[in-house]
């Protein structure tokens, strides 16, 4: 036990990297075995965190489980993990997805060893974004769950999906190019790329001194800029959103629910990490552009998806349409930093994260349901399955729910939340969001009739086609997300406390 | 110590060279074994030299010094530094790995490997491997140029004869014909820093410990820079002079372009370092900016040209312009940081560009096109070197966790210590090459195989995925462990910053 609890986030980084490296060894084609294998793995993880949730200590200031191991001296950089509130939920919420999408990839047979290798790698990136307390290592992990979700909507995706693969790719990879730059840039000029020690120096730093001939505050726009696009991009804010969509529709399931569920969460998580801490005066000064972003993501977003005919798609846009919140929220407190607004913001953004990583991941699951019976994505071929399917109906309509921010479920409390939090400091834009939320009510509804209600379409009653119902695997898919779905929304202090103080110590 | 390692390395590949050619020229089998012992041993020897390099005590180890030319002040003078020492390891990696992948199949009726004359062949092959040792580890100039050519003359043979037949002539005079070029103007240039080394001393000496105290005068240093570094850069593939070198990775036999692009450039490369900026240091301050621009230029063009090739050789050649043009931008710095990626960068692309010419010869031996859009669904047929290719397509890109990143960053960082537009610029190759990488990678790897290879296609060897196996290895274990190497390259920095007076 002591060795577990002297390394307690390098084991929850670790232990999914090293699972897929056995499963490169394990005899080929036991498909049987890659799947519980690989099942078994990630549950270790999850475990491991949960312990580390029970064991931090809220009240603590600072980081916690800290570990530092040398990576590469040369350039000052080291292997330096630990978790805050904020990181610790994220972190909880990429070991519980995982398990889930592995969970929902037990139908796939081609090529299945690969593929669960490239999910737990793929865990492993996004994990380390969330544990880095190191610039250079988050940037590491950052790039390094890249590849496996190339490759995962490169071989395992439907019709279009080298070019969405590619674009993903291109894009992502175009926007941390800056990221790189800037992070080159702190390291060149400090020497270390600690966050910790470059919180406090760089904003030390004499506003009147020159550096790389230029001055202090030219540096730091730019070097907010570098930051900001790349998270952006991530998230994704209107206009840098068009990879999402491609991305997203042509993924196959499991990969759609990482992405949506986790993938995009980075983006937010960077600008609260990094951007927030590191550079709060640029914050500030562009907090209206950013919410102006974020206002255009909501409402475009809510009706580019309200627009689209494929179900996988609507769910796509939706995503920019949630994050949309997370972004206006931290907005909101880069404007107004350090008052009770702001952080009732910050609460209503990471608790956000939390709930779209839940439901969205939920949803993209259940287009995959779907999907797989129906070989079709089509809202118009569906229609009036309720019958049919009783029980995914009622899932589909619960998860729907959640994604609409019904009150009693999580949606609910976080938007509230960012809206409460948001409304004194940016109202025109909080007003104009909250007509966003009108659409994502339009869309939603939109969904769940085009699929479940109206005439029912002939073909899916008979013969062949017949629809099946949602079997016992797919329900203990969506059985823990609809469980902390409905917990979030009727009592969410449990997760609510240990956010809030980590955004009162943060910010 | 007493063992004369470094030279028992340097002439192992000839002694076996010369044993080759007195086996008969039926016996194909013998030929390889002797080949691949040979291989082997010097493997392990730069093993044994890369792990008993004291990195505390630095400097120059293993030093050997025989007397050769005493009147002109020429000796045998063997030494490896922080610097040679993984170049050192990476000439006996490349050399097993291409013996491996030479040795063909006889029984598949696939045209794998080499079987026209192997006993040539790897005759040829290993005194161009001497050759190469040679150079890194003499510390003596005269020696240092000898095995310069020594490593040059023998590409010719090997390209002529056993090339591409379509372009290997055009090629291998090219590419003759520039590197001689190249070498003629070094030699200039080394032979007026003999004589004038020696009027400042009083001793005539080709010895470069000695040479590096001769105190050329800045005016000279300016003078001389720029053709000695230059006429050695040839060799390193530097824009805009470069042209010779797709051309020849192209032409040569796999094994050829393996060495050619993983070893042979970096020759050029160190003998730039060496002889340029250690012996010139003052000259190469001064000059620094222009080695600079070249490199930009090369890192940015070179990806772009190799984004834009059908030919799956062609784009690999190119794009091995584009990671030299990264190892002289690191050494246009100048400083720690600069210096440090290129040395790790000379042996991360060694390794890197050894596999990629590996892997597109294994698939050309089979599929006799390297027409990119003609192939298709590779990973069907050969999944092994499938992966192997794209383990290193991740370090051409400089992805995280693979040794083309620690090599990579810190070059940035040097540059960012310079001028901070160029590495600005420089970056967007990386945007090209994971462009060009991944496109080529979805295209020869994956979709369906093309109807006209349905059967016939065979998967790669057991010794083909050895040498895989051993090249990937290393770029893994660089990429996660970078203490691996990164410590030794520091130790050869240091060295090159006291020259450069602790710029």
């Amino acid at each position: 036990m002591n060795f577990i609890d002297a390394h307690l986030l390098s084991l929850i980084l670790f232990v999914p990297a090293l699972a897929a490296v056995i499963i490169l060894f394990l005899p080929a084609g036991e498909n049987k075995l890659f799947r519980w294998f690989a099942l078994g793995a990630s549950l270790i993880p999850l475990v491991l965190s949960l312990i580390a949730w029970f064991r931090f200590d809220a009240n603590q200031p600072g980081f916690q489980f800290e570990e530092s191991y040398v990576w590469y001296p040369a350039i000052g950089s080291s292997l330096h993990l630990g978790v805050d509130g904020l990181s610790l939920t994220m972190v909880l919420l990429t070991t519980l997805l995982t398990p889930l999408a592995i969970l929902a990839s037990f139908s796939i047979n081609d090529r299945l060893k690969p593929y669960m290798m490239l999910f737990l790698f793929l865990e492993m990136g996004m994990l380390g974004v969330f544990m880095a307390l190191d610039l250079l290592i988050f940037f590491v992990f950052w790039e390094v769950g890249l590849v496996p979700m190339y490759f995962i909507i490169n071989q395992w995706g439907s019709a279009n999906r080298n070019y969405a693969s590619l674009k993903f790719l291109i894009y992502t990879m175009g926007g941390s190019l800056g990221l790189l730059l800037a992070i080159q840039m702190l390291g060149v000029l400090f020497g270390t790329y600690d966050l910790v020690t470059l919180y406090q120096k760089w904003n030390s730093l004499d506003a009147s001194s020159a550096l790389l001939g230029m001055s202090v505050p030219t540096v730091k726009a730019i070097a907010f800029w570098a930051f900001a696009i790349a998270f952006a991009i991530k998230v994704p804010i209107w206009p840098f959103h068009t990879w999402l969509p491609d991305a997203h529709t042509e993924a196959p399931t499991a990969g759609s629910m990482l992405l949506a569920g986790v993938l995009l969460k980075l983006g937010a998580y960077g600008f609260l990490r990094l951007i927030l801490p590191l550079y709060p005066f640029e914050a500030k000064i562009f907090a209206g552009a950013l919410a102006l972003l974020a206002t255009a993501a909501i409402v475009f977003g809510a009706l580019a998806s309200y627009a689209q005919t494929d179900f996988k798609r609507l769910v796509a846009y939706s995503s920019v349409n949630h994050m949309g919140f997370v972004v206006l929220a931290i907005a909101a407190a880069a404007f107004a930093s350090g008052t009770l607004d702001a952080n009732i913001a910050l609460n209503g953004a990471i608790l956000q994260m939390f709930n779209h990583g839940l439901s969205a991941a939920g949803m993209f699951f259940l287009v995959g349901v779907i999907y797989e019976r129906t070989h079709t994505r089509n809202l118009e071929e569906f229609g009036g399955l309720f019958p049919l399917v009783p029980i995914y109906g009622g899932i589909l309509i619960f998860t729907s729910m959640a994604s609409l921010g019904l009150p009693g479920l999580n949606g609910f409390i976080s938007e509230f939340l960012v809206v409460r939090g948001s409304w004194p400091i940016l109202t025109l834009y909080t007003v104009i969001s909250m007509l966003g939320l009108l659409f994502t009510g339009a869309y939603i509804l939109k969904g769940i009739k085009k699929v479940l209600h109206g005439p029912l379409n002939e073909h899916w009653a008979h013969g062949e086609h017949r629809l099946t119902e949602i079997n016992t695997r797919e329900i203990l898919v969506m059985v823990p997300l609809m469980g902390l779905i409905l917990w979030i929304g009727i009592w969410p202090a449990w997760i609510l406390n240990v956010i809030n103080k980590a955004v009162v110590m943060l910010f | 110590m007493n063992f004369p390692v470094l030279s028992v390395i340097t002439f192992t590949p000839i002694v076996a060279g010369v044993l080759i050619l007195l086996l008969p020229a039926q016996r194909k089998n013998e030929a390889r074994a002797v080949a691949l012992a040979a291989a082997i041993f010097a493997l392990i020897l730069s093993f044994w030299v890369y792990f008993h390099y004291d990195q505390a005590a630095a400097g120059y180890q293993f030093i050997e010094k025989y007397d050769w030319l005493p009147a002109l002040g020429i000796s045998l003078h063997f030494g490896v530094d922080g610097i040679s020492t993984p170049l050192v390891l990476l000439t006996g990696v490349v050399m097993f790995t291409g013996v491996l992948i030479s040795w063909g199949d006889d029984d598949k009726h696939v045209m794998a490997g080499i079987q026209d004359r192997p006993r040539e062949f790897f005759a040829f092959l290993f005194i161009l491997a001497s050759g190469v040792f040679g150079v890194f580890v003499s510390l003596d100039l005269f020696m240092l140029f000898f095995f310069y050519e020594i490593a040059v003359f023998p590409m010719y043979l090997l390209i002529a004869i056993w090339g591409w037949i379509v372009t290997r002539e055009y090629a291998a005079m090219k590419l003759t014909l520039y590197l001689f070029l190249g070498s003629v103007v070094s030699l200039v240039g080394v032979i007026v820093m003999y004589w004038v080394a020696g009027q400042n001393t009083g001793v005539y000496t080709f010895d470069m410990l000695e040479m590096e105290k001769a105190g050329f005068s800045q005016t000279f240093q300016n003078i001389w820079f720029l053709p000695v570094f230059l006429g050695f850069a040839v060799l390193g593939g530097i824009w805009p002079f470069h042209n010779w070198s797709p051309d020849g990775h192209v032409a040569a036999p796999t094994a050829v372009s393996m060495f050619h692009a993983g070893v042979l450039m970096k020759l050029g490369a160190f003998a730039a370092l060496r002889v340029g900026i250690m012996l010139l240091p003052q000259g190469a301050q001064t000059w620094s900016w222009l080695i600079m621009l070249f490199a930009a230029v090369a890192v940015v063009y070179g990806a772009y040209i190799a984004f834009v090739q059908m030919d799956f050789k062609y784009m690999v050649g190119f794009s091995s312009v584009s990671h030299m043009g990264l190892v002289m931008l690191g050494f246009s710095t100048l400083n720690r940081e600069g210096l440090l990626g290129s040395g790790v960068q000379m042996f991360s692309h060694g390794v890197m560009t050894a596999l990629f010419f590996a892997v597109v010869g294994m698939i050309y031996d089979r599929a006799h096109t390297r027409q990119i859009p003609e192939l298709g669904g590779m990973s069907k047929i050969m999944p092994f070197a499938a992966v192997g290719f794209i383990i290193g397509g991740l370090v051409s890109m400089g992805m995280p966790l693979f040794s083309g990143f620690i090599a990579e960053f810190p070059i940035f960082l040097g540059v960012w210590g310079r001028q901070w537009l160029v590495a600005v610029i420089a970056s967007i190759s990386i945007i090209i090459t994971a462009a060009y990488i991944m496109r080529n990678i979805r295209q020869v790897f994956f979709g369906e195989v093309p109807e006209k290879f349905e059967g016939h296609l065979t998967d790669i060897t057991i010794l083909d995925k050895v040498a895989i196996t051993t090249l990937c290895l290393f770029m893994i274990i660089i990429g996660l462990f970078p203490s691996f190497m990164v410590p030794m390259v520091q130790t050869g920095v240091e060295n090159i910053l006291r020259l450069l007076g602790g710029a």
